[in-house]
Order: C-alpha cells, then structure tokens, then sequence
C-alpha cells in the first residue's frame, strides 16, 4: 500500500487507476478517522430481494385477511410501508393490515446505558387471532424483537408471531430468536455496525457496513 | 436531545424550554399507552418510588400512584398523618429511613416551600415536588399547558389569564414560569390583596376587571380561594368574591369568542366556577387529569432514566 497524503494522486508520476482507487480509499478512510464503509447491498439488490420477500409473505399469507404486518419503530417502519407498497401495486393485494409498533417502553436496557426516546405507535387494530409478522431492517442480538414479543400482548393474543428482516447478523444473537424471512445473511463483528438507508428517509437506498 | 437538564423535578423555573418540549413528547406516546385496553408498561419494574404526602390531596396523590403503577414501578405510600412525624421525627430522618429500604424516588408535597429543595440536598433519590406550600406545584403547571397544547395546538403566543387567589397558589407561580418559559402571554386576575406585589417582575400583567381580562384570553384558569392557608381575612365575603370574580355561563355568553376554561381543581362550585360553566363544552377540566397521569408518567419516566 502506498502510504501517500490526500489528493495526490494525480501528482508527477504515472498513477495507475487501481491505484487511484486505493488512494482514493485511503483519503476517505482519514476523513472519518479510521471509519470504513462498504456497501453490503445497492438500491437494486434491494428492490430484488423485497420482491422476493413480498412473494415469500403472499405464499404463506395468500390475500393477507387474517394477517397483520407490524413494523418495529423506528426503523422497521420503512421496510414494513416498503413491502406493503408492493404487495398492493404489483400483487393486486386489496387491503393489508400495517401497524407500527413502538418497543421503547418494553426494552430491558433502560437505565443501563443511553437514555431511551420514545417513538410513535400506531395500531388502528386488534391483533387478536390474526397472524402477526414482525418487520424490522436488521436482527441483531434479538432483543428488540424479545421486547416487541411483549408490547405485542398489550393489543390482544396473536394467533402466531413470524418475524421478517432484511439484514440477519447471524452468531450475534443473545437470544433465541430466528427470522421466519430473511433478505439477507451478514457475518459482521461486534464492532461492525450495519446501517439500512431508505429513499424516503436517507435519500437512498442502500445498506452500509460500517467498521471503526 | 433526549435527556431532561435536571436531576431532580423541583419546579419549574429550573427547567428549560427544551425540557418541557421532551416531557411533551414523552406524555403523548404515554397518552397513546394509557388509552389502550392493557395501560401498562414494564419500564419502571426496577424502580422503587414513595409518594410522601404532608398534606392532604386526592388528585395529584392519585393521579401519580396511577403514573407509577402504569409504569410497573413499585410504589410505597405515606401520609403524615398516621406517621412518626407526629412524634417528632424530621423530614431527612423520615426520608432517610424510607430511603435506606431501598427507594429509588421520592414523590413529596410538604407545607413548607422549599421542602422538596431541601431535602434533594440532603438525600440520595430523585425529588419530584408535587406541591410545596405556596411555592410550585410543577406537574400541575406541566399538564396545564400540555392541556392547552392539546386543545389549542401550542401554547406560545396565547393570551392565558389565571383568576383568582394568586398570593396563596403554587399552581399560579408554577403556570407563569411554565407559561412564559413558552412564549404565552400571561395576565393574573383577582382581588388586589390576593395578588402578591410585584408580581409584575414576572413578566406578568395585573389586571382586576374579569370581564376585561376574559375579553382578552384565550384561557382562563380558574383558581380555588385557599381558605385554609389565610391567616386574615382578604375580601369582605364570599358572595361579593363571586360577584367580582367568579365565572358564570352569562359572564361567558357576553364575550364574543369561545374561551377555554381550566381549573387545577377542587372546585368550589358556585365561588370561583359554576357548575353549568365547569361541565360545559369550553372547560377541559376533565382532561386536565387524564393528562395529569401522561404528564406524570413522562417525568417520572425522564427522571428514572438518570438515576444512576
């Protein structure tokens, strides 16, 4: 590796463009102080493997009657409209059934750590006897998902609880907890985090892993 | 930002605007919970809390056992009246031995003011002041204006008139920090010897005509005469208070706008409100205390997470 200072690789000598690159990662890598990222998935696996998980929902769901899909505030929400858009506009689903629920208050680490700030629920409907499918972006340690388990109870008995997720980091689990769907299987480090953006939030669609 | 500035909830006028916005935000999810069918939350299940009560109260003793047990806290209860105090134990002793049982925050209204200043001092636990003397009453002031944002959508820039006996309320002080700290107007309405002088250093304006200061509110919070803290007496007679002071449906018809009338409660119906003014449309006298829970489970919520 040519250890060389930011921007000069358009300097005196020939400067191959493999190496230019490299160059170029090394500059971005001491600008966010030794903080790399590399993209996991672009905009278009993205849109691939939500039509592929929308299938996968319709094959054990059919027309979604019984069926209520939750999205895990905050950032399951996105994933959650995502899939219910196009369940609706490319399988002529006539009404899904999308509720939003907030874990916040449900979490086993308040007062261990950072202060927890709520975020909204929204759930115009019980659950009760319907059949739940949790969404979040990424499974992680699984607690989230332990607490959703509960908040879930306090809007009726669900007649079953599946969890769907875009990003699973397997071998960091704390739990046991498994998705039911899976968009796509990360073996990342504990130190490594993994960052969803959405269009209509971040102003794109892609999935980071972020490494200090 | 998601944390409150204090460690303790000792009154308004140590909080910040930013504050009172996170506590808002806060009651509003706590709102959504206590409005479905199971209105409980696991947070607080590790948390121990006393509610200490010197003098007597039903709304607000209540209205935080419901804010505690909601959150799944523990709760120990406490009046002075069946206690040691009577044998002449101190207020630090007293809460020092309710401490050393493992409590984690103290919920105290003392006749002192200052009480709750005091003893954040002297012990270990989280303090919430749920009225102390004639000094601040912060959770009462805290639904007040959360009642007003409710109904009116925000509270700065409205005209807000508090009537009535300014000199002995801990809820009038509380509400003109509160009420400034947002950007309200804010003008105190009553008999000239129940206004304390110099209240206009506040930020406050005098005025002792109601007809006049309804003319020019948006809200009207109405207050209860606090016979039992008069030493002397302060007006001629009840009769000619109500005459002056007191609201009624007439009074309310005569103005060209609808106002929205507030009372911290009790009620003494028929002195300071009647009871077709206090169960009409324009009073949100009973939201008030279902915000009062919301509210309550937001600061004892902020609080909690700070204890360390």
């Amino acid at each position: 590796m040519i250890r060389s200072p930011a921007g000069n690789s358009r300097g005196f000598f020939y400067v191959p463009n493999i190496l230019k690159n490299c160059l170029l990662l090394y500059s971005t890598e001491l600008v966010t102080q030794h903080m790399s990222q590399k993209v996991l998935l672009t905009s278009k696996e993205i849109n691939i493997i939500l039509h592929r998980l929308a299938c996968q929902l319709m094959e054990n769901h059919l027309d979604f009657k019984d069926t209520a899909l939750i999205g895990i505030q905050p950032r399951g929400g996105f994933l959650a409209e995502r899939l219910v858009k196009i369940l609706k506009k490319e399988y002529k689903i006539k009404h899904i059934d999308l509720g939003f629920l907030d874990i916040t208050f449900f979490r086993d680490d308040f007062g261990r750590g950072e202060i927890l700030k709520a975020n909204s629920t929204q759930m115009n409907f019980l659950v009760e006897d319907k059949k739940v499918v949790f969404i979040d972006d990424v499974l992680y340690t699984g607690r989230s998902i332990r607490a959703a388990l509960t908040a879930i109870q306090s809007f009726g008995r669900p007649s079953s609880i599946e969890l769907l997720t875009l990003i699973d980091r397997r071998f960091s689990r704390h739990l046991p907890i498994q998705p039911t769907y899976r968009g796509r299987q990360v073996d990342a480090i504990n130190d490594e985090k993994v960052k969803v953006m959405w269009e209509e939030n971040d102003g794109e669609d892609k999935v980071y892993l972020i490494s200090k | 930002m998601s944390e409150l500035s204090v460690n303790h909830l000792l009154g308004i006028k140590y909080l910040n605007k930013k504050d009172i916005s996170l506590i808002f935000e806060t009651a509003d999810h706590f709102k959504e919970v206590i409005n479905r069918s199971i209105k409980k939350v696991p947070t607080l299940r590790d948390i121990t809390i006393a509610n200490i009560f010197f003098e007597n109260s039903t709304r607000t003793k209540l209205s935080f056992e419901l804010a505690e047990k909601r959150l799944s806290a523990d709760v120990v209860n406490f009046s002075a009246g069946q206690s040691s105090v009577k044998k002449g134990e101190t207020l630090i002793d007293t809460v020092n031995n309710i401490l050393s049982m493992k409590v984690d925050m103290v919920v105290m209204r003392h006749p002192n003011p200052g009480a709750g200043i005091f003893l954040s001092k002297h012990v270990k636990a989280a303090i919430v002041n749920a009225g102390d003397g004639a000094h601040e009453h912060p959770t009462q002031a805290l639904l007040d204006s959360y009642s007003i944002r409710e109904k009116l959508g925000d509270v700065g820039g409205k005209n807000v008139v508090i009537v009535g006996d300014i000199l002995h309320s801990r809820v009038a002080l509380s509400n003109i920090f509160a009420l400034k700290l947002q950007g309200a107007n804010v003008k105190v309405c009553g008999p000239r010897t129940l206004i304390p002088k110099h209240i206009e250093s506040l930020g406050v304006e005098v005025e002792t005509n109601l007809k006049k200061a309804l003319e020019w509110c948006d809200v009207a919070n109405m207050l209860r005469v606090q016979n039992e803290r008069m030493d002397i007496s302060y007006f001629p007679s009840t009769r000619e208070y109500t005459q002056q002071f007191g609201v009624n449906k007439q009074l309310l018809n005569s103005l060209d706008k609808q106002i929205v009338i507030m009372h911290p409660g009790p009620i003494n119906r028929g002195v300071e409100i009647t009871s077709d003014v206090a169960d009409s449309d324009q009073s949100i006298i009973l939201h008030q205390v279902e915000n009062g829970v919301a509210v309550r489970m937001a600061v004892l919520y902020l609080l909690a997470s700070k204890i360390k």
